[in-house]
This record gives C-alpha cells, sequence and structure tokens, in this order.
C-alpha cells in the first residue's frame, strides 16, 4: 500500500516536475527589462503621489482585491476564533506565575516599546517607505507578546482584553468599506482615490485615501494577529482537559 | 548572462514546489503536513519575485530616489506577493486550529489512523 502510494508519487511528481521545467523555459528570461504593468504601475503612484508604488498598488490600483484580502483574514480570525473556543468538557485553569530568567524579564521589557513603535512608524509610513499596514500590524501585535516572554501570561492578559481588539478588527474592516463608499456617495466610484486631495510628493498626508485605507488595514491586522495569537496561546496556556468524564 | 542564469529562479521555484508537495504526500503528522503546505506556498513567493525582476533595479520606493533615474523591479509581483504571504499566513493558522482540534477528538495527529470520521 505504501509502496504503491511511494510509486504514484514519483511517476505524479516527475510528470509534473517535466511539465514545471517545461513552462519556466517559456517564461520571459530572468531579468529582463520588458514589464509594461510594473511602468504603468509605477507612472500612476507618481501621478497619485504616492512614493511606495506597492502601497499604491494595494491601496489604490487594486484596492478592491485588497477589500477581499482583509476580509479573508476576518473570516479566517472568526473561523480560528470558533474552533479554539473552550469546548463543553473543557475548563480554564489561571497559570501559574512563572520564573522568567533575569537578562530576559530586562531585554523583552526593553525591547517591547521599541518594537511597539517601529510598528506604528511601519504602519504610518506605509505609502513612503517600504512596509505599510499589514507588516506594520504584525509588528505591533508581536511586540505585545514580548510581555509574555518577559513576564508572564497573566501580565500579557492585563494589557490586552481581548473584546477590544475583536471589536477594532471588526471597526478597522468596517472603516475600509466606509471610505470605499464615501468614493460612490461623493459620485466617484467604489474604493477609487479620487476623493481627497494627493497632497505632497513624499510627506505622511500625501496619496488622498491611501494613508487612510492602510491605516485601517494595519488596525486591522494587529488586532486580528493579538486575537490569533490569543486563542492559540489560550490553548496552551489555560485551557484543560476535564479528567474523568 | 547565459541562458541556465535565465531561468535558473524559476527552477529553484519548482523545486521548492516539489518538495513542498513530496513533504505533503509523505507527510505522518499533520503539523508537519501545514508547514509542508507553507513550503509550496513559499515557491510561489519565490516565482513572483523572479518573474518581477529587472537586472540591476532597485526596490520600486520613491521616497529616496529620484523617479526615472534608476530602473526598479515590477511592483505589481510584489504586491502579489504581499498579498500570499497574508493568504498563507491565514491558512495555516486555520488549518492549525483544525489539526489542534483533530488532536483533541482523535488523539492522534498522525493522518493516517485518522481512517474512520467519529462525531
Amino acid at each position: 500500500m505504501n509502496r504503491l502510494r511511494l510509486w504514484l508519487l514519483a511517476v505524479g511528481g516527475a510528470g509534473l516536475a517535466a511539465l514545471l521545467v517545461a513552462a519556466c523555459l517559456d517564461l520571459p528570461a530572468f531579468g529582463g527589462r520588458w514589464h509594461p504593468y510594473g511602468d504603468r504601475a509605477v507612472q500612476a503612484s507618481l501621478d497619485r503621489h504616492i512614493a511606495n508604488t506597492i502601497a499604491s498598488v494595494n491601496f489604490d490600483q487594486r484596492a478592491y482585491d485588497t477589500l477581499g484580502e482583509i476580509s479573508i483574514l476576518f473570516a479566517a480570525v472568526l473561523g480560528c476564533v470558533v474552533l479554539l473556543r473552550e469546548a463543553r468538557d473543557e475548563h480554564r485553569a489561571p497559570p501559574e506565575p512563572a520564573e522568567v530568567a533575569r537578562p530576559v524579564r530586562r531585554y523583552a521589557l526593553l525591547v517591547l516599546p521599541v518594537a511597539l513603535v517601529t510598528g506604528l512608524y511601519v504602519i504610518a509610513h506605509g505609502q513612503l517607505s517600504p512596509g505599510g499596514g499589514f507588516q506594520g500590524g504584525v509588528v505591533a501585535a508581536t511586540a505585545l507578546h514580548l510581555l509574555y516572554l518577559g513576564a508572564d501570561y497573566g501580565a500579557l492578559e492585563r494589557v490586552r482584553p481581548l473584546g477590544v481588539y475583536e471589536a477594532s478588527d471588526s471597526l478597522a474592516v468596517c472603516a475600509y468599506l466606509v471610505l470605499g463608499l464615501a468614493g460612490v456617495l461623493a459620485g466617484t466610484a467604489f474604493l477609487a482615490n479620487t476623493l481627497l486631495p494627493y497632497g505632497t510628493f513624499n510627506t505622511l498626508s500625501s496619496g488622498g485615501t491611501v494613508p487612510l485605507l492602510n491605516a485601517a488595514v494595519g488596525m486591522e491586522v494587529a488586532s486580528a494577529v493579538v486575537v490569533l495569537l490569543a486563542h492559540f496561546l489560550d490553548q496552551a496556556v489555560e485551557i484543560e482537559e476535564e479528567h474523568g468524564s | 548572462m547565459n541562458t541556465a542564469m535565465h531561468v535558473l529562479p524559476y527552477l529553484v521555484a519548482v523545486y521548492v514546489f516539489l518538495t513542498g508537495c513530496y513533504g505533503l504526500a509523505t507527510s505522518r503528522n499533520l503539523i508537519h503536513a501545514v508547514g509542508c503546505l507553507a513550503v509550496c506556498q513559499s515557491a510561489t513567493y519565490v516565482l513572483l519575485l523572479a518573474v518581477g525582476y529587472r537586472d540591476g533595479a532597485t526596490a520600486p520606493v520613491f521616497s529616496d530616489i529620484e523617479p526615472g533615474s534608476r530602473p526598479v523591479v515590477d511592483p505589481v509581483v510584489q504586491a502579489l506577493t504581499l498579498t500570499d504571504i497574508v493568504v498563507g499566513a491565514t491558512v495555516t493558522a486555520l488549518l492549525l486550529a483544525l489539526v489542534l482540534q483533530i488532536a483533541k477528538r482523535h488523539g492522534t495527529v498522525d493522518p493516517d489512523e485518522l481512517r474512520e470520521l467519529r462525531g
């Protein structure tokens, strides 16, 4: 049975490999000069005073796709919350305060504010420098979890009222939608970046609605990661199976 | 550059993808399988970034370079890669949550031992 399966895998894998290699040989050569979409995306981004072209692609040219993307994130978080809830045959036990090595505690608490500010900086400068809502959101959310490394789970729970993060997750998705609908009400199109003035190139307020959409996404990703990690950590640290049930 | 260099990055993507597929098919542990899926997905990052590369180009960010002064890589595929990473992370999280439930309900994470469905 197992041998048959391996043979099947070998034959299928060899066929797939041959097809993929044949496809690769037909692709435009690596490092070539011909990038018609890239050139047009760069031009469109400069026209709208956005220094980071990738932010322009994500929050202006493909803003509608990003709405789908954050909906996927929202739905996945919702799914994880449902899957990782406390079951009927389980109960919650508050974890014992744990001993933390002194250097770990010192450096975790030292790095925490730095990491948090870095995350917020990356979100705020999304349309100017590499980064943006998605990346900065993850940095900011993981920064909070340094408290778990540096102190203990109880300390993390005190600065992390889950309800607030769940609400801000949904609020951020709503904010993105409302910003899109504002375009419709103003007589342009859904998520079309023609509502606000484009501002001065390479400043924080440049790019029309891009900084706002970027901030909404940053808020959503940060809250989503906090909620997600909270449910996984709850499973690992707090939720125990009832014995003898 | 010779022809080999022109396709090498694409072949790396193929190699990474097939490695992930091999791991998925022979996996004896669901957590390991989720990791293999992440490896498969990494192949798509390599492929996308390879498609967008341009010789001697820099990042398509104009906060510190004059527009038009240097060639930049294709920003469209970079944005697609970002989307790819986000979707990959959410899929991984959801699958790991499912694995956790399977481990609790069935007491095993070996896919071969999960023959019959139990309520």
